[in-house]
């Protein structure tokens, strides 16, 4: 679909992005040293710390990518919100406390603590790099999606965009995301989105007419909507609508609701008929056709009802796999995300580091229950352009209130900001530091390590930028899903039994994270979506060529892993330390350290 | 940022906070398998009516997301000063 730009959303876009810059960049500098950073952070409180939580880890894959889901395939995108949410269980009461008693943050240095190994090193900065890459991705199609409807320019100039502004950040001022940019962010997005759930309540359901399909033709370097030419006058119209409500509290048929209470609205959402769009591409690939394909709305708030998890609907355990295994993976991940667990230990004790994860996960918890309305809202409101998903809630927002709509861009887009900035520092650290200093012991003086940081960080944005553009289209939080399940694959397993099992070796954990990380990734690239979605097959012929046996590799990756290093440090079990030679260690890192 | 100190570096010895963290870790994993195999053997109850009248799914899934925020405030209350 094409949008005309409009000249109030993008001043205040641009006002709103560039107040919450100017924030990032005046924070950012008073806190010149690691002793000045840090000292800040522990002078915050941890409800803001908690909130903080949030504002980092609802990316716009979340907002973006769950309620577009959502959208268009109902419970489908809702599992992802408890996914994601359950991970925090996970990290909270699983891996947290323990590491907190390593002395050490993230995932890298705890794993490399006691072994002192190139091997750990250099498997977990390709995991870091990896993993932030996939991160990436996601963050970059989210940003081509927001400035789409605002901007009126195409997906690759949002993504160049963010790419560009990002790389200058990142390598002239050093952007450090904040506890406090991260609380006004995370803030804000749930105040409005909030906001955004009430309107949908207030305004309730209605019933509209069916729709026609709609076909898309690009041929000759030329797009024609429904037979003419592409134009603000011809263009597709936008999708989502209630068909048939269920008879009101009265027992009489009814065409509006008015306003509806949160249960209510399920409830009714349940027994209603709700038009949504089947998508066919014609063999030779130059002609796609949405028609509208009715549904009720309980199968619609079941799973399965997304071309995706489909098989869980099917009789017999092989075909719910691949919604086990996504349950699985989005279960394990969190924990396993290089970036996340640093968070837990930037207030100044451990009392205040539980209460701040606790208000972490309520206000996680509570914006994911905002996306089922989210999703819902766009599902129904008449406004969802069939050719992208990620449209979904930023359009919702649009067919309320220009000025909310603008708002809710400017918050998405510069959480896209402080995500992307964040994933590209990790990745260019992981280049610079553990691989150049510590694996490929190159010498560099402090200069030198800068100068190589923000050489890998140009170098990665400009990846970033190329396969944000590569992925246009993409689901964002179906590509989050892939970064989840390599982390819980490659990572997961090596910090557990590091933790929890003394037979643990270096050779153990190398091997795991190799194994986890090459499996998982080549299960993903070899799999049906990927063929689908990636390599441009159609749906009968990606089933076809597919290795793959199912799309989500968790289950088996995940296991694997486990398996590997159990069995390599058993065999390597010679090698290991014993407690004395551990205690020593212990001793000479903690004088080190001061 | 400050190193927190560490009494035990041998993770493996097991301190209240983490037996109470693996206990928690415990029963949410139970009521995670719970939606897991609803899914894999008992898919139809999905659709069954719930509490409020919405279906089971919706029901579950809402209700995995308050488990969390319970269970980490049972966390916050009971854990034990380091």
């Amino acid at each position: 679909m094409l949008y005309p730009a409009s000249s109030l959303s993008l001043i205040i876009f641009c006002v709103f992005v560039g107040a919450v810059l100017a924030l990032s960049f005046w924070l950012g500098r008073k806190a010149q040293s690691a002793k000045g950073y840090f000292a800040a952070h522990g002078q915050v409180g941890w409800f803001v710390n908690g909130i903080a939580f949030a504002g980092d880890y609802l990316s716009a894959a979340s907002f973006l990518g769950i309620c577009g889901m959502i959208a268009f395939f109902g419970y489908d995108g809702f599992l992802y919100s408890i996914g994601y949410l359950a991970g925090w269980i996970v990290a909270l009461f699983v891996i947290a406390e323990p590491i907190k008693r390593l002395g050490k943050y993230t995932f890298a240095d705890a794993l490399d603590a006691q072994f002192h190994s190139r091997g750990i090193k250099l498997a977990a900065a390709i995991s870091t790099l990896i993993v932030s890459l996939f991160y990436l991705i996601p963050q970059m199609v989210g940003a081509g999606a927001l400035i789409k409807p605002l901007l009126g320019l195409e997906h690759h100039w949002g993504v160049i965009m963010v790419g560009v502004v990002v790389v200058l950040i990142v390598v002239t001022a050093g952007m450090v995301s904040t506890t406090w940019v991260q609380f006004i962010k995370g803030s804000l997005l749930v105040i409005f989105c909030t906001i955004l759930v009430g309107l949908i309540l207030s305004r309730g359901l209605a019933v509209k007419p069916p729709s026609e399909p709609q076909a898309v033709v690009k041929k000759d370097g030329q797009t024609l909507i429904n037979g003419k030419p592409q134009s603000l006058e011809n263009d597709l119209k936008p999708v989502g609508r209630v068909l048939a409500l269920p008879p009101g509290p009265d027992g009489k048929p009814r065409t509006e609701t008015g306003p509806l209470g949160p249960i209510e609205y399920l409830r009714t959402l349940e027994g209603s008929t709700i038009e949504t769009y089947s998508k066919r591409v014609s063999a030779d690939g130059t002609t796609t056709t949405y028609a509208p394909a009715p549904k009720s709305g309980l199968d619609l708030l079941t799973p399965g009802a997304s071309p995706t998890f489909a098989s869980v609907r099917q009789e017999g355990l092989a075909g719910k796999l691949n919604f086990l295994s996504l349950m699985l993976a989005l279960f394990c991940g969190t924990a396993a995300l290089p970036h996340i667990l640093i968070r837990y230990y930037t207030v100044k004790d451990a009392a205040a580091a539980r209460k701040s994860t606790v208000v972490g996960i309520a206000s996680i918890g509570f914006f994911y229950v905002l996306t089922l309305y989210l999703g819902l809202g766009a599902m129904t409101s008449g406004q969802l352009d069939p050719t992208d998903s990620n449209m979904a809630a930023p359009l919702l927002a649009k067919s309320f209130n220009p000025v909310l709509f603008a708002i809710i861009s400017a918050i998405a887009f510069t959480t896209v900001l402080g995500t992307v900035s964040g994933l590209i520092l990790a990745a260019s650290g992981a280049v610079a530091h553990d691989l150049m200093t510590n694996v490929f012991k190159i010498n560099l003086d402090d200069h030198g390590k800068v100068r190589a940081g923000k050489i890998a960080s140009v170098v990665v944005g400009v990846i970033a930028i190329l396969l944000g553009i590569a992925f246009k289209g993409f689901n964002v939080t179906f590509l989050v899903g892939w970064a989840f399940n390599i982390a819980a694959s490659a990572n997961l397993p090596a910090i557990v039994m590091l933790l929890f099992w003394r037979g643990t070796t270096r050779q153990g954990i190398t091997w795991s994270i190799v194994i986890g990380l090459v499996t998982s990734l080549a299960w993903i690239m070899l799999s049906t979506d990927a063929y689908q979605n990636l390599y441009g097959y159609s749906a009968k012929d990606a089933a076809a060529k597919a290795l793959a046996p199912f799309n989500q590799p968790g289950i088996v990756t995940i296991p694997l892993s486990f398996i590997v290093l159990v069995v390599v440090s058993l065999l390597s079990k010679g090698h290991r330390k014993s407690k004395t030679e551990l205690d020593a260690h212990a001793a000479a890192t903690a004088g080190s350290a001061e | 940022m400050a190193q927190p100190e560490h009494h035990d570096h041998d993770t493996r010895h097991v301190s209240p906070n983490v037996k109470l963290g693996l206990t928690l870790f415990g029963v949410y994993l139970l009521l995670y398998l719970g939606f897991m195999g609803i899914a894999a053997f008992k898919y139809d109850l999905f659709g069954t009516s719930a509490p409020g009248g919405v279906n089971l799914a919706i029901a579950y899934g809402m209700g995995l997301i308050i488990a969390a925020l319970v269970l980490s405030l049972v966390y916050m209350v009971f854990a034990k000063p380091d």
